[in-house]
């Protein structure tokens, strides 16, 4: 068991630039992410983290650059070349996407256990007993309990709704999760169990995350690798620890100051 | 005894780009190496720079002159210009951290923030937790608080977990930053039989210790980090 397996990148990203108009959504991004690796891209609202994140996980076409793949199969692909097919197949099987707000990710009109199941049909499962009892192992997972199973997510208070859109994302087994926020809004002592349950969730998978926050301390407990950015560009990027300890640049050091002591 | 670590002209200063680009130099060109089973300790007056340099070895700190050499397995990384994922490859399984801050993650029992270092580099379970009991009884950290996160310890419990934690995994190269400070007497004998073993099993050490008299047990040789300072070479 080794947490960082010498292998080839699972996503090369080179030189992403979206335009909205003339203004700049994000500028020229580069970088290369590695099965079981966390990187966190973290800035103030209007830096461009959202708008990168969704040019990753194909939800906004970009103006200019490539990013490329590593599908099942072991080939590279450049993502804005899949066919619809392929892309939606990628979405629903192989990728996760946790957003700020989880009714954006579920269906909210449908009982939280085909939340769940719904995924797994993606993937050709069939049988609705085996559908059903993933279905209330990974509830289990993410610590709902299974009475619940038939209730559907409008009931669930924001903590548990958010966790009930994890497990739709990672039952699964997805290679590569795009989180959006996935803290926010959330009440302190709600946050502190969903972080202590995604950092469980994503070492025991060997997830590979790319996850958006505006908070430094989720940054240092989840990730790996952080890239800090600011109108756009990536202005400093590197070790978590390092960047958050050591930072370098003007506005790296003034976003560290701001963390408010407890 | 082979090297396992040698720093080569290596040198720090901060910018601080709040105080108007200040720029603070921290040490300059220092050089010194470690041999396997020797524990080497940094001296000096606070603020010398002694806590940066064991923080540059790890990779919490940037390097800005100079190689940071750490022999890994068969080669030989620099980690002045390592790429991060290498830095935490070699946090796994060459170079551990002993401090006394404890940085507690929520949920988490104090026998299990000891055993996961140990897990990480591939001990079973069951086998790691076993281990980590051990460590906590030999660091007089009551049997009642195993099972507990340590976030409601005491200052100096939390210390002991974070020692336990340090000391349980084998690393090539262990870095002691502090690991005594405000321990009793029969905590910090302990923390030196620890030291001892690691000594024996032919461990590369570097420490900042300011007991005297542990200083005086453990160390095999004291570099003065006084040598190294920025100042006094410009």
């Amino acid at each position: 068991m080794n947490a960082f397996p010498t292998t080839d990148p699972l996503l090369q990203v080179h030189n992403v630039t979206r335009y909205y108009g003339d203004r700049i959504g994000c500028a020229d991004v580069s970088f290369d992410l590695w099965p079981g690796e966390v990187l966190a891209i973290v800035g103030e609202s209007g830096s461009g983290k959202t708008t990168l994140l969704n040019c990753l996980s194909t939800r906004l076409a970009p103006t200019a650059g490539a990013i490329e793949y590593r599908m099942r199969d072991g080939t590279m692909r450049n993502l804005y070349q899949l066919t619809e097919a392929e892309r939606r197949l990628l979405m629903r099987t192989d990728w996760g996407f946790v957003h700020q707000n989880a009714a954006e990710g579920l269906r909210m009109n449908v009982s939280a256990g085909a939340n769940v199941g719904e995924r797994l049909m993606a993937v050709g499962e069939r049988h609705y007993g085996n559908i059903r009892s993933t279905a209330d192992d990974w509830m289990g997972r993410v610590e709902i309990d299974s009475d619940r199973i038939d209730d559907d997510p409008r009931s669930f208070s924001g903590g548990m709704r958010q966790r009930l859109q994890i497990a739709r994302n990672l039952v699964t087994r997805p290679r590569l999760v795009f989180m959006d926020e996935p803290t926010g809004g959330l009440d302190v002592s709600v946050q502190a169990r969903l972080l202590d349950l995604l950092r469980r969730l994503v070492a025991d998978l060997g997830l590979s995350v790319v996850i958006v926050t505006h908070d430094l301390a989720v940054a240092r407990l989840l990730s790996h690798r952080i890239m800090v950015m600011r109108h756009g560009n990536v202005i400093e990027s590197g070790l978590t620890d390092q960047v958050l300890d050591d930072p370098r640049e003007p506005y790296t050091q003034l976003l560290v100051s701001s963390i408010l002591q407890v | 005894m082979p090297v396992r670590l040698y720093l080569n002209n290596v040198g720090k200063s901060f910018t601080m780009h709040l105080q108007g680009g200040t720029v603070i130099p921290v040490v300059e060109k220092v050089e010194f190496s470690v041999n396997a089973g020797e524990c080497v300790v940094l001296g000096g007056p606070s603020g010398a720079g002694k806590s940066s340099i064991l923080k540059m070895i790890y990779g919490n700190y940037r390097c800005d002159e100079g190689q940071i050499l750490v022999t890994a397995g068969d080669e030989i990384v620099n980690i002045a210009s390592a790429e991060p994922r290498k830095v935490l490859r070699l946090r796994e399984d060459t170079i551990g951290y002993v401090s006394q801050f404890l940085r507690t993650i929520p949920r988490v029992s104090a026998e299990d923030v000891v055993a996961e270092p140990l897990i990480a580099q591939g001990t079973s379970e069951e086998e790691g937790v076993d281990k980590a009991r051990s460590l906590l009884s030999r660091l007089n950290v009551p049997e009642r608080l195993w099972t507990l996160p340590p976030a409601t310890f005491s200052g100096g419990e939390q210390q002991r977990v974070n020692i336990a934690r340090g000391f349980i995994a084998h690393y090539p190269i262990l870095l002691l930053d502090e690991p005594t400070a405000s321990l009793d007497a029969a905590n910090r004998a302990v923390v030196v039989r620890l030291v001892e073993e690691k000594k024996a099993q032919g461990v590369a050490m570097v420490g900042i210790l300011h007991d005297q008299d542990v200083r005086e047990q453990i160390a095999d040789r004291i570099i003065d980090v006084t040598g190294f300072s920025a100042e006094a070479a410009a």
